[in-house]
């Protein structure tokens, strides 16, 4: 739960006043141009940022007294690509399955199954800095949810990916859904939301303009998809400013 | 603080030091060809080769009767492996040879040498009826060994030859010009560099750990660690093991070269134990050091420059080189933390000084504490400016 969250950097307001509740297995989507405030959103809900005001509750946990505590629900993929070229992808995955104190057996097993579901398997003992930039995408995506969270939070997960990737990006997120994980996904993709959200909150200059289900929100404005919504809230393309 | 993070960190780390080119050159293949680089081109393969010195010796006393004392004296020195002794005629000679670097010092045995000593014996506890002399030396002041040890073999062959063992502390007839403490044996220039070796290595442990934190700050790796349960402890407990156990494969490293190519360090295994504790001591400086440097750089490549500012003086002030430094630069030495290293494994290794002595205990106190210090502030200062 985000209420009245602010967040300035100097004279910068990044988000300004924002009010949100995400249901426990919802799949949420966070749209908006680039620069529009959702990657700081995500640092704050998982603790990497402080907010200026307001409070944020994850998992029921504040997050400014209880970080420890929504560290260990959490599962965070950046946007770009962080992890170590030296290790192997499978090294990168166990290293934070490990950070995340995650029994040995339980951690081998979800390593090979999430490798085996990105199709990684036969890379996974490669040096990360020899893979594609495709490859080192899931291999980011895997570390984030190795340890099985409650909460993932994917920020712009298939940014840069080839179609085929993005779609079994895609398919990975639906089962994490089904299986009744909490899903926080931010995307300028405007096809990715609508695939994939619950609802769908949309983001400009740090203030929510909009917030439902992606079909609510289509019917609200008589569009035929999420770009004519955000043209008719913002006057403008949520590509352009990329 | 969970073992198990700790754990997988540290494997993470020394996978880096093998993995990466730079970590592996800097920290593993740097040393090691270091080390064999100045064995090879000041000491000697496969054992402690003598080297000789040639030494000029102008006997003045020679034209005295009975010029006993002198001719013991001079029979004394001529025994010694490491000097191989050219009489002169006069000191002109003798210094003509000296300047042209045919020999390494001059002796000049004083005419009054037989008188002074007779005069000790005639009243070894009356000072006052004593005939005062001077032992004049000259030493060819760019050469190390010159400089460093010839004195002292001279006045304990003269010890031995007119006085005996007994009279080292006590006023004596027979003076020798500008006498250095240094105790010296058969060394040579190899051992007087070797100490200073281990904690050069070590050195270089600063450019690692900075460049290694810019880089994974740059990755945007410390953020995501950051975004994991695992807490700042952990962290850097992981970092302070890893960069300790490349230290020690560092120091064991530069042993083993050092060795192969024919040092011989004095002391047991209790030395050699100590000597390697104070080496991972002194890693955490390093450190400490490291994080202050990648807590003021913006990027890696500004990170191995600013490492630098850490490095140079360490380097140049601090470990071998300092020997043949001016005075002025060796005190200013002392202001760093790498010379106290070298002291105390100079004192160990050259000099055979038991690990308990008075030196090596003051020794460690300034590197444990200078140390401590800089790894605290360095995680402090980390800490508060430099993850992001």
């Amino acid at each position: 739960m985000i209420e009245n969250l602010t967040k300035k950097f100097e004279d910068v307001t990044a988000v300004d006043g924002l009010s949100l509740e995400i249901e426990k297995r919802e799949l949420f989507g966070l749209l908006g141009p680039n620069g529009a405030g959702k990657t700081t959103v995500i640092k704050v809900l998982c603790g990497l940022l402080d907010p200026t005001s307001g409070s944020v509750h994850v998992g029921g946990y504040d997050i400014s007294k209880e970080t420890t505590k929504v560290k260990e629900l959490i599962g965070v993929c950046p946007q770009d690509v962080a992890a170590y070229p030296f290790l192997s992808g499978r090294e990168n995955v166990e290293l934070f399955g490990n950070l995340h104190a995650m029994p040995k057996m339980k951690l081998k097993k979800n390593t090979e199954e999430l490798l085996e579901k990105m199709s990684l398997s036969e890379d996974a003992g490669r040096r990360l800095g020899k893979y594609s930039g495709g490859m080192k995408r899931r291999i980011n995506l895997i570390m984030a949810l190795v340890h099985d969270p409650e909460i993932a939070f994917l920020d712009e997960p298939t940014v840069a990916m080839d179609p085929q990737s993005r779609h079994a990006v895609w398919n990975f997120i639906g089962e994490l859904k089904k299986r009744g994980k909490t899903i926080i996904l931010t995307t300028h993709y405007m096809e990715e939301a609508e695939e994939l959200c619950d609802r769908i909150g949309i983001i400009d200059h740090g203030k929510l303009i909009a917030l439902d289900s992606p079909k609510q929100l289509k019917d609200r404005f008589k569009a035929k998809d999420l770009e004519e919504v955000f043209i008719e809230l913002t006057g403008r393309k949520i590509r352009e400013e990329m | 603080m969970k073992f198990q993070r700790v754990l997988a960190l540290v494997k993470k780390d020394l996978k880096r030091l093998i993995r990466e080119p730079a970590a592996l050159f800097m920290i593993i293949l740097f040393p090691a060809m270091l080390t064999l680089a100045f064995g090879l081109a000041f000491g000697g393969i496969g054992g402690n080769q003598s080297v000789t010195y040639q030494i000029g010796v102008v006997n003045e006393a020679s034209t005295v009767k009975n010029p006993s004392w002198a001719q013991y004296f001079l029979g004394n020195l001529t025994r010694l492996e490491i000097l191989k002794i050219q009489p002169y005629p006069s000191n002109e000679t003798a210094h003509t040879d000296l300047v042209q670097g045919k020999i390494s010092a001059i002796i000049i045995i004083p005419e009054n040498f037989q008188q002074s000593a007779d005069s000790y014996w005639s009243a070894p506890t009356n000072p006052s009826q004593w005939v005062n002399t001077t032992l004049q030396v000259y030493v060819d002041s760019g050469s190390m060994f010159a400089t460093q040890a010839i004195q002292p073999i001279i006045q304990q062959t003269l010890t031995e030859a007119v006085y005996g063992h007994q009279t080292q502390s006590l006023a004596t007839p027979i003076q020798i010009s500008n006498p250095s403490r240094v105790l010296a044996s058969v060394t040579t220039t190899f051992e007087f560099f070797a100490p200073g070796l281990f904690a050069f290595a070590s050195i270089f442990l600063t450019m690692i750990v900075a460049q290694s934190f810019t880089l994974d700050r740059e990755l945007g790796l410390l953020r995501r660690i950051n975004a994991t349960p695992t807490s700042a402890t952990e962290f850097m407990s992981s970092q302070v093991i890893s960069n300790m156990v490349g230290a020690l494969i560092q120091a064991v490293l530069v042993f083993a070269m050092a060795y192969a190519v024919g040092y011989r360090p004095k002391g047991d295994f209790v030395t050699l134990g100590f000597a390697f504790i104070l080496v991972l001591i002194f890693s955490l400086c390093n450190v400490g050091f490291g994080l202050i440097t990648a807590t003021l750089a913006k990027s890696s490549g500004a990170a191995t420059g600013i490492a630098f500012i850490f490095i140079m003086p360490q380097m140049f002030l601090g470990t071998f080189v300092g020997s043949a430094l001016s005075a002025t630069a060796q005190s200013v030495g002392k202001f760093v933390p790498s010379y106290y290293v070298t002291d105390a494994l100079t004192s160990l290794f050259l000099r055979g000084a038991p690990v308990w002595s008075e030196t090596i205990l003051f020794d460690l106190t300034v590197v444990s504490s200078v140390s401590i210090a800089a790894l605290l502030v360095g995680i402090l200062l980390f800490r508060e400016y430099g993850r992001t």
